[in-house]
């Protein structure tokens, strides 16, 4: 029932041998540049937020990393249009055996727009920048992505790192070593925080200098003024008051030049603002378009561009282990939650309530991440299934606690009141007595369920690379309490934490592949939760655009895009 | 005159302080916090309880309060904790957008008000009188938010005669020095972007501005029947003044004085409306930064702001105050 792409697994094959998918990448950008479009010109996107500060190793939201991911490159990129990883600076790499020490082949001739020569030395300085981050620049607020991917510091021998060192073998040869076996690495370099910047500029404007003042963070002036990359453009001003953030193309890129001399990023925080402001013309494109918009804006003329999914949404489960906390402890006996899965229409809510390209959701990754198997254990629509695993479990009637939030859009959640609607009544239909609570979604609604004070509740994720990890690492893999999150009951299940802690530790990307899938049917077999959808979201452009390739993981290149009048 | 307003400056010390303590505990009484906000959706309970530690948001409210009064005092009212930017160079940059605005607006108001509410008076009972009667009540009845809305629809996105949206187009090349952007465009020559930014200002600007305009109205006109039926007035007429100077001397000159009042306290006002007018048409001033502040939980953007709006009120009021003398010589000499 899901296709699958057949995806470059070659990238995967090539942490042991060597390959290079250069022209491949620059293909596509021919493609969508050449045509009778003319080279210049200024592309206006609306945004839904000003980025918070354009030194993406401190940044944390998506309006930060779309803006800087014009101006930076990383070590690796995705394909456009996909997951898979490419190259970028580094036009290479070789895993060793053991999957501890990663060499990277860089690209020559490529210069920081501000004249710095790209190199081995520029590589290690930025990973040797990130690892000893200290004080304020270490906290979650500045460094959460290196925290999150990376753990600690240098100077901070109790929360171990999984970097270990970086060293420029020769100019165009770098050799970063880890601490431990990962499957996220080195997919995680593809993300925006990893981008390599100019180590002259970080210096020159004091990058790390990090104040704090009252309840916050001040930037310098490096991350607001001066951000200094190898990328297709390069920042011009930032207008604070009006929010309008501009690049310029930069004249020395490596890669093919920018279809437009400039593009401009406008903050306009109101959707419906945003869609009347394109239809007026004032704007060439936006991004995050409400799926009822999709026929208006299609009907006037206008491209709706659909990203693949990548997220997942999920009812979580709470079977009750979390201090101070009191859920429904019949949540403990697998033919409730067993009832659960069977109880849910996914098929009504892919039609009815998500946009089009929504899919059903067997597990906890998308079928584009590898891992995913349509070899688990399947729980298609079944009431009468429901009701009578229900009874048998002697449950029939049992009351939940349902969580769900208000006030929100997310891609995997484009309307939460519908989706609980649609959900309650399924579960009323196979015999639960539901109890609603609605939450503002941040930071009421987080912090409940958060904490394990839901007994089920709604909520996603949107992965951040091509990695199972990511997803179900992130939701059900042991913490050091022994336990899962809080969210999810602090379940205790030795077959899923040792089948997540096998799969992230092997070296063979075939053999983890393997061992991803077989973590995927544990999974499924212990429901920890009920996946239910996987939905795409879109952005919006003007007739007159082309060459903007929507990425199902947000990381749009603005520099193939022209605009034609 | 210059210790009357010294001592209405004196007052606003309680005033501030009263205000940034009730500020400071309700903010800190709203479940979550900044760390939530500003970490996501992805943040473990251990980065916000870090996070907490690290900005000092672990205190106790008084600890934390004494600090915040320490700085203030100073004029540091610590920084935002999305963009990380002192609260006081976000408000100095954001303020002269909601100047523009609510300067037009009232130029709107005052400017369209005072003549129709004069025009309505002197007509008496006529359909000019009972149109600004009905236009004023349903002005003052329409919610803001809805009025821009269709204002936007109507003039900006169907006609398209106006912007919509921004303090100014981004296709302009406008240099910026006071951020007064229709002021910028005039100083420095360049008259496009003075004329773009002035006609940003129009569709908000009425928004904005359609609540004084109806209140003003009202009351110009009731004033102006008030006066018109004083003593002095027959008194002026009786001695055969012109009726034009009697008029100007003796019927606007007085009915002016509680419109006079009336905008100052509009104009306050009309900072509380710039909330939801500013959001519409995503026009960068303090009021969209403020909701932006809510939404976020930021602190200190909240605390800031709204402290430094307080002062601005109270200096308005204090203007509006001063001018009443300058308009009746009585209150001078009292």
């Amino acid at each position: 029932m899901h296709r699958r792409h057949t995806r470059a697994l070659a990238l995967s094959a090539a942490a042991l041998t060597t390959l290079s998918m250069a022209a491949c990448a620059s293909s596509d950008r021919d493609d969508s540049s050449s045509g009778d479009a003319e080279s210049g010109g200024t592309f206006v996107f609306g945004t839904a937020g000003e980025p918070t500060v354009l030194d993406p190793a401190f940044a944390q939201d998506g309006e930060s990393f779309r803006v800087s991911r014009q101006i930076f490159d990383g070590l690796l990129t995705t394909e456009p249009g996909t997951a898979d990883l490419a190259p970028a600076l580094a036009e290479s790499y070789e895993a060793s055996d053991d999957g501890l020490t990663y060499t990277f082949d860089l690209r020559e001739g490529v210069t920081f727009s501000d004249g710095t020569d790209f190199d081995a030395d520029a590589v290690c300085a930025n990973f040797d920048r990130w690892f000893n981050f200290t004080g304020l620049a270490a906290s979650p607020a500045a460094s959460v992505y290196w925290q999150d991917n990376f753990g600690g510091f240098a100077d901070t021998p109790d929360t171990p790192s999984l970097y270990s060192g970086c060293e420029a073998s020769d100019a165009s040869t770098a050799v970063i070593t880890l601490t431990a076996v990962t499957s996220k690495f080195p997919a995680v370099l593809s993300l925006p925080s990893f981008s390599i910047q100019s180590p002259t500029a970080l210096e020159q404007y004091d990058a790390d200098d990090l104040g704090g003042n009252g309840d916050a963070l001040s930037y310098p002036s490096y991350g607001l003024e001066h951000p200094t990359g190898t990328g297709p453009f390069v920042l011009e001003s930032w207008d604070r008051g009006n929010g309008v953030v501009t690049l310029t193309r930069n004249p020395d890129y490596w890669g093919d030049p920018a279809g437009v001399e400039e593009i401009v990023f406008r903050s306009i925080p109101d959707g419906n603002t945003r869609r009347q402001e394109l239809q007026a013309g004032s704007i060439d494109g936006y991004d995050l378009v409400a799926p009822a918009d999709y026929d208006t804006l299609t009907g006037d003329g206008f491209q709706v561009l659909p990203r693949d999914p990548f997220n997942i949404l999920y009812l979580g489960i709470n079977a009750g282990n979390v201090e101070g906390t009191n859920a429904n402890p019949a949540l403990q006996d697998i033919r409730v939650r067993q009832a659960l899965a069977y109880a849910i229409d996914r098929e009504t809510i892919v039609n009815s309530l998500l946009p089009e390209g929504a899919e059903e959701a067997i597990e906890f990754v998308p079928p584009a991440v590898d891992g995913w198997t349509d070899d688990v254990t399947t729980y298609d629509y079944d009431p009468d299934k429901a009701r009578e695993l229900l009874t048998e479990a002697g449950a029939l009637g049992t009351t939940l606690r349902f969580y769900y939030p208000t006030d929100v859009s997310r891609p995997y959640l484009p309307d939460p009141g519908a989706m609980y609607e649609v959900i309650s009544q399924n579960l009323t239909d196979a015999g639960f007595t539901i109890e609603p609570t609605a939450l503002t979604w941040s930071p009421d609604y987080l912090n409940a369920v958060q904490a394990g004070q839901a007994d089920i509740h709604l909520l996603g994720w949107t992965g951040d690379y091509n990695d199972a990890y990511n997803f179900i690492g992130t939701f059900f893999a042991e913490k050091e309490n022994g336990q899962a999150k809080a969210e999810f009951g602090a379940f205790s299940s030795p077959e899923i934490f040792s089948a997540l802690a096998t799969a992230d530790g092997e070296p063979d990307p075939d053999a983890r592949t393997a061992d991803y899938q077989e973590a995927n049917r544990v999974i499924m077999d212990y429901l920890p939760a009920i996946p239910v959808s996987h939905a795409p979201n879109a952005l919006v452009v003007a007739e007159g655009v082309e060459g903007l390739v929507p990425s199902p993981l947000s990381a749009e290149d603005f520099s193939t895009v022209t605009v034609s009048n | 005159m210059l210790r009357f307003i010294v001592r209405r400056l004196l007052q606003l010390v309680p005033i501030l302080l009263g205000l940034s303590l009730l500020l400071f505990t309700w903010l800190r009484l709203l479940p979550g916090g900044p760390a939530q906000a500003a970490l996501g959706e992805r943040a473990t309970p251990e980065d916000i309880e870090r996070y907490n530690q690290v900005f000092g948001l672990d205190q106790p409210i008084w600890v934390q309060y004494l600090k915040f009064l320490g700085r203030a005092v100073q004029l540091d009212f610590g920084n935002s904790s999305r963009t990380g930017r002192p609260v006081t160079t976000e408000f100095l940059e954001r303020f002269p957008g909601t100047i523009e605005l609510t300067v037009f607006a009232m130029v709107f108001a005052i400017g369209l008000g005072i003549p129709l509410g004069y025009l309505a008076a002197r007509k008496h009972g006529s359909w000019i009188d009972s149109t600004s009667v009905i236009g004023s009540l349903l002005g003052v009845a329409i919610p803001v938010f809805f009025l821009a809305y269709l204002l936007r629809v109507v003039f900006a996105v169907d006609l398209g005669w106006l912007p919509g949206s921004g303090r100014q187009s981004v296709r302009i090349d406008a240099t910026h020095v006071t951020n007064f952007y229709v002021l910028d465009g005039l100083l420095t020559r360049e008259w496009d972007a003075a004329l773009d930014a002035l006609l940003h200002l129009v569709l908000p600007g009425i928004a904005l501005g359609t609540i004084p305009l109806a209140i003003i109205v009202r009351i110009t006109r009731a004033a102006v029947l008030d006066v018109v039926n004083e003593d002095y007035v027959r008194t002026a007429n009786a001695k055969g003044l012109a009726t034009a100077t009697v008029r100007r001397r003796h019927i606007i000159r007085n009915a002016l004085l509680p419109v006079s009042t009336t905008i100052g306290l509009q104009t306050g006002l009309l900072l509380s409306g710039a909330v939801l007018t500013e959001t519409v048409f995503a026009f960068g001033g303090v009021g969209s930064a403020l909701k932006d502040a809510i939404d976020l939980r930021d602190y200190s953007i909240l605390q800031g702001f709204i402290l430094i709006l307080a002062v601005v009120y109270v200096l308005v009021n204090l203007l509006v105050d001063v001018s009443y003398g300058l308009l009746d010589p009585r209150v001078r000499v009292k």
